[in-house]
């Protein structure tokens, strides 16, 4: 039925037997080898192991499926395509079921974000910002395994914006209402931590720690769980918010072009029905990226919590001190340990740890030394999954002819790094990008997830505006102009 | 490294999009396409494999056909018609 007439040379290609298979299988090779070196040397790493072997399968579903959430929004917009509109809410409603699932076993790690301002306006800097890095959090980390520099550079941006951002000093102080000082100085935190100076720290207990979240279960509260975790969270939470955005993306953005190309005199509800059909499959790819980034997001949470169970700890800051690598661990004794897909702050430990390297005190706040750490890199299980992702899009667009090192110019460059900047700070203040304050929140009955993706949304279509308004006035005296 | 748009003979025009990543390649496509004429044919280059996706589904809505795809090691080499 399509119009696109395709010679698709692609899949008349070799998969292996080429230069860029070899080394495809070569980087599968290393990490299998160093997981069993591992392995034999303390079989407590399965822990780190597992957040990095799912990072292969996300990185490898990613580059698959093309997944950027920030394609979502911008080609939504910009060239009104919905595909990754489509594929995110397929793979959020699926997720929603697995999670439930897990939530249902008892393993769910998920703890609910607290819902105030803070979550639209971070969501809104988040969204604005990855217009111009062209790629979200996760799309950053897919495209910098197919040898993408200026992905690169917008991981590098969002490490270090964050790092900076949650450890500002006395100087940032103005900008914080003379409430959060008093609230925050309530919470008699360690003097180390001088939680009273420095506007995140003002913000973290000062603000956040005074509101409260928490799931769609935990409010039905029926006395049966299944009944809580399956209606509340999965239906009310996820699905039914799913279909109805559905529905909204094919009425207003595929339908008009479906009824053109199939050139319907009228339309009834089968077409319409046909319609939605084909606009949910328009790109397989896409489409089965998302079912499988929904099923292994609920796996990793399941396996991570039969793990805590079985070494009866809460964080892997517990099995780390026993090894003693006590060196990164907060003051209480935990690092960053999600136990789901996540990707921001691992990055901003990242930046604080190179930071502190150089010779900065990037433990007296809140974030790094009370509540996550700052572990050493090699130790930092959810950077690992990160590097993960990076090596899983590596090998399959090795595999698939489609790797090559892009460096950027002035200009891309230019825009990674202030965006970067821009969705280092958004996901801060918004407690996550888009999938840890979006993709991981709704798919787990915490609706603050959905106010995310309004302030993404909002941000994304004014990012939009701006850069078209950037192409019009590049091409005045660009070689575009013919 | 610049994107380049340059028209080859009567109906054919060529971009260049190549180093470029997300959004370029897809806007300057939809912005090229909007300057050409009906029939008109153009060949595209671009290296970044995730604009290639919302290129096809931008092109099926709009009626505009891709009638070859020469994959390279990395870099793409489309022709799409004007419809």
């Amino acid at each position: 039925m399509s119009s696109v007439g395709v010679i698709n040379t692609e899949n008349s290609r070799s998969l292996f037997a080429h230069r860029g298979g070899y080394t495809a299988m070569a980087i599968t090779a290393i990490v299998a080898v160093l997981s069993v070196l591992l392995l034999m040397d303390d079989s407590r790493w399965v822990y780190l192991l597992v957040y990095v072997w799912f990072g292969l399968a996300y990185g490898l579903l990613l580059q698959y499926g093309r997944f950027c959430m920030a394609s979502a929004v911008r080609d939504l917009f910009a060239v009104k395509v919905p595909r990754m509109a489509v594929g995110m809410l397929i793979a959020t409603a699926l997720f929603s079921i697995t999670a439930g699932m897990v939530t249902v076993s008892g393993y769910s790690t998920f703890h609910a974000n607290p819902l105030g301002w803070h979550i639209i306006i971070g969501g809104l800097i988040f969204g604005f910002g990855m217009i111009f890095t062209g790629g979200c959090a996760s799309g950053s980390l897919y495209k910098s395994g197919e040898g993408n520099m200026n992905a690169m550079l917008v991981l590098v941006s969002i490490s270090f914006s964050q790092a900076l951002f949650v450890d500002m000093g006395s100087w940032s102080n103005a900008f914080a209402p003379s409430s959060w000082a008093a609230s925050a100085a309530e919470k008699g935190m360690p003097e180390e931590l001088s939680a009273t100076d420095g506007w995140f720290d003002q913000f973290t207990a000062g603000y956040i720690w005074d509101l409260s979240g928490g799931t769609v279960a935990q409010s039905l509260d029926s006395g049966n769980s299944w009944i809580d975790i399956f209606i509340g969270n999965t239906l009310l939470g996820a699905i039914i918010p799913t279909i109805a955005l559905l529905i909204v993306l094919y009425l207003t953005v595929y339908r008009k072009g479906y009824i053109r190309r199939h050139k319907l005199p009228s339309v009834s509800l089968k077409n319409d029905l046909q319609g939605f059909w084909s606009m949910m499959t328009a790109s397989k790819n896409t489409a089965l990226a998302g079912l499988g980034l929904g099923v292994f997001a609920g796996l990793q949470m399941w396996i991570t919590g039969a793990l805590r169970e079985r070494y009866n700890i809460d964080n892997f800051g517990e099995i780390l001190e026993s090894m003693g690598h006590t060196d990164g661990l907060s003051m209480n004794l935990t690092v960053f340990d999600p136990g789901y897909w996540y990707i921001t702050t691992q990055e901003a430990q990242l930046g604080g740890w190179i930071l502190e390297g150089l010779g900065r005190d990037t433990r007296d706040n809140i974030f790094f030394g009370l509540v996550n750490g700052l572990p050493n890199p090699l130790l930092n299980a959810p950077l690992l999954m990160s590097v993960g992702i990076i090596l899983g899009a590596a090998v399959l667009a090795l595999m698939r002819h489609e790797f090559k090192w892009k460096f950027p110019s002035v200009e891309t460059a230019a825009f990674a790094l202030i965006g970067g900047a821009l969705m280092g700070i958004g996901a801060r203040v918004g407690m996550g990008c888009n999938v840890g304050a979006f993709f991981a929140a709704v798919t787990n009955g915490d609706l603050s997830g959905w106010v995310f993706l309004a302030g993404m949304t909002l941000g994304g279509l004014l990012g939009v505006k701006l850069f078209n308004m950037w192409i019009e006035w590049r091409a005045v005296d660009d070689e575009f102009n013919v | 490294m610049a994107i380049k748009f340059d028209k080859i003979s009567d109906g054919h025009y060529q971009l260049d999009v190549c180093g470029y990543v997300c959004p370029h390649p897809q806007m300057y496509t939809k912005k090229a396409l909007q300057k050409m004429s009906e029939g008109d044919e153009l060949t595209l280059l671009f290296d970044n494999p995730s604009s290639g996706e919302s290129i096809l589904s931008m092109c099926e809505n709009e009626g505009n056909e891709v009638f070859d795809r020469q994959e390279g090691e990395g870099t793409s080499s489309w022709k799409i018609r004007k419809g």
